[in-house]
C-alpha cells in the first residue's frame, strides 16, 4: 500500500485567501485594494513631489513627463497629492471601520443576547443615530467644534456604528436559539465562552464583508466633507480637497477633478468587488462551490 | 443507588392562557450503570423534563415543586455556577439533530479542544484526547478528521462526534434526547450499538429519551412510560413490554408497527388526543382515551405496584395490589 500524503491543513485566513484569488472578481479586488494601500503606506517613496509644497511657475499644468496628472492652481503636483489623499482616506477610513465594528460588535451581542429591556435600550440608541442625515449629522459636529482629521473620524465612526450593530443583533438573536449553542451550553460553557468562541466567529465573517462594502461609503464620506470644507484642513491633500479644486477650477483644466474623482471610484470597486468575494468565500459551506 | 433521583418534580410554562403545565409530580430514577428509558408521545413533556434535569430551561419555565437528586444532592438548590461546572463533566448531553448540534464555522477538533478548557492540559494533550475519543466512537482517521468542519461529515458521524464529546469528561450521567430519530435505521442500529459498548466501557448511567419503542427495547435495562406530564408506568423493559400494566402503555404497545403481526391497510392509533395541559381533567389524565375505564377513574390514580419493581399509575393495579 502506498502512503497518501494528505496536503497540510491551512489556516482558516490561508483558506480563505485560497480561495479568494481564485475568484476573479476578488482577485481583481484584492490587487486594487492592495495597489491602494500599498501607495498609502509608502507615499513618501511613491509620490515624486512634496505634495505641499508650492511651485507657482509650473501651475495648472496638463499631464507630462513631469507631472504625471499635471499640476493644481499652486503648482503643487497632482499625482503626489493623489498618493497623500489615499493616505488621508485611509487614515480616516481604517480607524473609523475599526471602532464601529468594535463597539457595534460589543453592543449588537448585548442586544441580541441580552435581556429584552437592554435590547429595547440599544436598538433606541441605533435608530436614534441612524435618523439623522449622515451629512447633515457631521456638518452640526464640525460647526460645533472645528473641521479636523480626527472630528471625521468621530463623527462617521459614530454613524457606522448601528449598521454593524444592527447585523450582529440579528445574527445573535437567530444563533442564540441554535441547537448547538444549547449543545454548548448542556457541556458547560458559560455566556463569555458561548460569546467569545461561537457567536463571534459565527458573526465575523458577515461583518468583513460589510466591512469591505463600508469602506467606499467612509471613503466618500471623508471626501464629501472635505470637498465641502469640513474635512480635513488645507493645505493637507485629500481626494475631496481635490475635487473642490477641481470643480472650481474646471473652466481652466479638467485635469484636477479627474485626478480627485479616479481613486474614488478605483476604492469604491475595489473594496466592493473584495466584499462580493469575501462573501462567498467567509462560509466554509459555500467555498469551492460553483465550479471556481 | 441511583445516579439520578427525581420526586414529584412539577413545570409549567407560563402561557396568554395561563400555566401549562407540562410536568405534573414526576417521579423516577437512574439507577447507576444502567440505560434508562424514557418513552411517550409528543407533547409528553420528555424534553421538559431534560430540560429541568441540567437545568437549562425556557425563560417562561418555573419549577412548581419536586427534587431532582443528583447522587444525592438536589440540583434545583444549586446556583447557575454551580450547575454549569457540572454540565460536561458530571452530567452530558446529546441532542436529536446531529446536522444542528456542531458550530458550523468551527473546525470539530477546535470544538473538542474547546470543550477540554477545564483542564490544564497542554493543547497537544488535549488534541490528542479528542483523537482519543473520536476513535473510541469509531470516526476513521480521527487524527486528520479533527481538522475538517461540520459539514463535511454525515449524519450519523457527526452524532458519533456528538456523543464523543459529551463523553469527554467520562460524565456519570449521559442524557439522550432521542438521538437517533433523524438518522435512517441502519445508522440507528450503528449508534445504539455503539452507545451500548460505550456505557459498558465508561461505566456511566444512561438516560435515554426516545418515543421509538424498538430502540428502548433494544437498548435500555429500565424504562419510564410517560403521558401529557406524568407518569404512568415504570419498570424494567422487561416487564413493561411483555407485561404492561397501564391501559396507555397496551395501546402504545399495540400501535407499534413492529408488534403488528396481521397485515392492515391502516395502523392502529389510540383514538383521541392529549388533555388541553392548562385545563386538566380532574381524575385520571388518559380516562378520556382509556378503554378499560370505570367509575374509580374521576380521581387521580397514584403509583401502585404491579409487581416488584414495577408501577403503574391506574386504579385497576390499586385494587390487585397486594396490601
Amino acid at each position: 500500500m502506498t502512503d497518501i500524503t494528505l496536503p497540510k491543513p491551512r489556516s482558516e485566513l490561508g483558506e480563505i485567501f485560497h480561495h479568494l484569488i481564485r475568484d476573479p472578481l476578488g482577485l481583481a479586488g484584492l490587487i486594487i485594494v492592495t495597489l491602494i494601500v500599498a501607495s498609502a503606506l509608502f507615499a513618501p517613496w511613491i509620490a515624486p513631489y512634496d505634495p505641499i509644497a508650492l511651485n507657482i511657475p509650473d501651475r495648472l499644468q496638463s499631464p507630462n513627463p513631469a507631472h504625471l496628472m499635471g499640476s493644481d492652481q499652486l503648482g503643487r503636483d497632482t499625482f503626489s497629492r493623489v498618493i497623500w489623499g489615499g493616505r488621508v482616506a485611509l487614515q480616516v477610513a481604517l480607524p473609523t471601520i475599526a471602532g464601529a465594528i468594535a463597539v457595534g460588535l460589543i453592543l449588537g451581542m448585548i442586544a441580541g443576547y441580552g435581556p429584552k429591556w437592554l435590547d429595547s435600550l440599544i436598538v433606541l440608541f441605533f435608530d436614534t443615530v441612524r435618523s439623522f442625515p449622515t451629512v447633515m449629522f457631521a456638518l452640526a459636529v464640525v460647526a460645533l467644534v472645528g473641521p479636523s482629521l480626527n472630528t471625521v473620524i468621530l463623527v462617521i465612526m459614530v454613524t457606522s456604528i448601528p449598521t454593524y450593530g444592527r447585523v450582529v443583533r440579528t445574527l445573535t438573536q437567530s444563533l442564540k436559539e441554535a441547537e448547538f449553542i444549547t449543545a454548548e451550553k448542556s457541556l458547560g460553557a458559560s455566556t463569555a465562552r458561548i460569546m467569545g468562541i461561537h457567536i463571534v466567529p459565527n458573526v465575523l465573517g458577515p461583518l468583513a464583508v460589510l466591512a469591505a462594502m463600508d469602506i467606499p461609503t467612509v471613503v466618500g464620506l471623508e471626501a464629501g466633507l472635505s470637498f465641502l470644507g469640513m474635512g480635513v484642513k488645507p493645505p493637507t491633500p485629500s481626494w475631496g480637497s481635490l475635487l473642490n479644486d477641481g470643480y472650481n477650477l474646471i473652466r481652466n483644466t479638467p485635469w484636477l477633478i479627474v485626478a480627485g474623482g479616479i481613486p474614488l471610484i478605483l476604492t469604491t470597486l475595489g473594496f466592493t468587488f473584495l466584499g462580493e468575494a469575501l462573501r462567498d468565500v467567509v462560509d466554509p459551506k459555500l467555498r469551492g462551490k460553483g465550479g471556481k | 443507588m441511583a445516579v439520578l433521583d427525581i420526586r414529584d418534580l412539577s413545570v409549567s410554562y407560563a402561557t396568554p392562557r395561563g400555566a401549562l403545565k407540562a410536568l405534573r409530580d414526576v417521579t423516577m430514577k437512574v439507577p447507576e450503570g444502567k440505560i434508562t428509558g424514557i418513552v411517550g408521545e409528543s407533547g409528553c413533556g420528555k424534553s421538559t423534563l431534560i430540560s429541568a434535569i441540567i437545568r437549562l430551561m425556557a425563560p417562561n419555565a418555573k419549577v412548581g415543586s419536586g427534587e431532582v437528586r443528583f447522587k444525592g444532592e438536589d440540583l434545583l438548590s444549586r446556583s447557575e455556577a454551580e450547575m454549569r461546572a457540572l454540565r460536561g463533566t458530571e452530567i452530558s448531553m446529546v441532542f436529536q439533530d446531529p446536522m444542528q448540534t456542531h458550530n458550523p464555522v468551527l473546525t470539530v477538533g477546535r470544538q473538542m479542544i474547546d470543550i477540554q478548557y477545564r483542564d490544564k492540559l497542554s493543547k497537544a494533550d488535549k488534541r490528542k484526547r479528542a483523537t482519543e475519543m473520536l476513535a473510541l466512537v469509531g470516526i476513521p482517521d480521527p487524527q486528520a478528521r479533527l481538522n475538517q468542519y461540520p459539514f463535511e461529515f454525515s449524519g450519523g458521524m457527526r452524532q458519533r462526534i456528538a456523543i464523543a464529546m459529551a463523553l469527554m469528561a467520562k460524565p456519570s450521567l449521559l442524557i439522550a434526547d432521542e438521538p437517533t430519530t433523524a438518522l435512517d435505521a441502519t445508522l440507528e442500529v450503528q449508534i445504539i450499538k455503539r452507545l451500548r459498548e460505550l456505557q459498558d466501557e465508561i461505566g456511566c448511567s444512561i438516560l435515554f429519551i426516545s418515543h421509538h419503542l424498538g430502540v428502548i427495547a433494544e437498548l435500555c435495562d429500565e424504562v419510564v412510560v410517560m403521558y401529557a406530564g406524568e407518569v404512568v408506568e415504570s419498570g424494567t423493559v422487561r416487564d413493561v413490554f411483555h407485561n404492561p400494566a397501564h391501559p396507555y402503555t397496551r395501546a402504545l404497545l399495540e400501535c407499534d408497527p413492529g408488534h403488528i403481526k396481521v397485515r392492515t391497510r391502516n395502523l392502529p392509533t389510540i383514538p383521541g388526543n392529549i388533555p388541553d395541559l392548562v385545563s386538566l381533567p380532574t381524575g385520571c389524565i388518559f380516562a378520556d382515551r382509556c378503554d378499560v375505564r370505570y367509575d374509580a377513574c374521576g380521581a387521580r390514580p397514584v403509583m401502585a405496584t404491579a409487581s416488584s419493581g414495577h408501577q403503574a399509575a391506574c386504579h385497576l393495579i390499586a385494587e390487585k395490589e397486594p396490601a
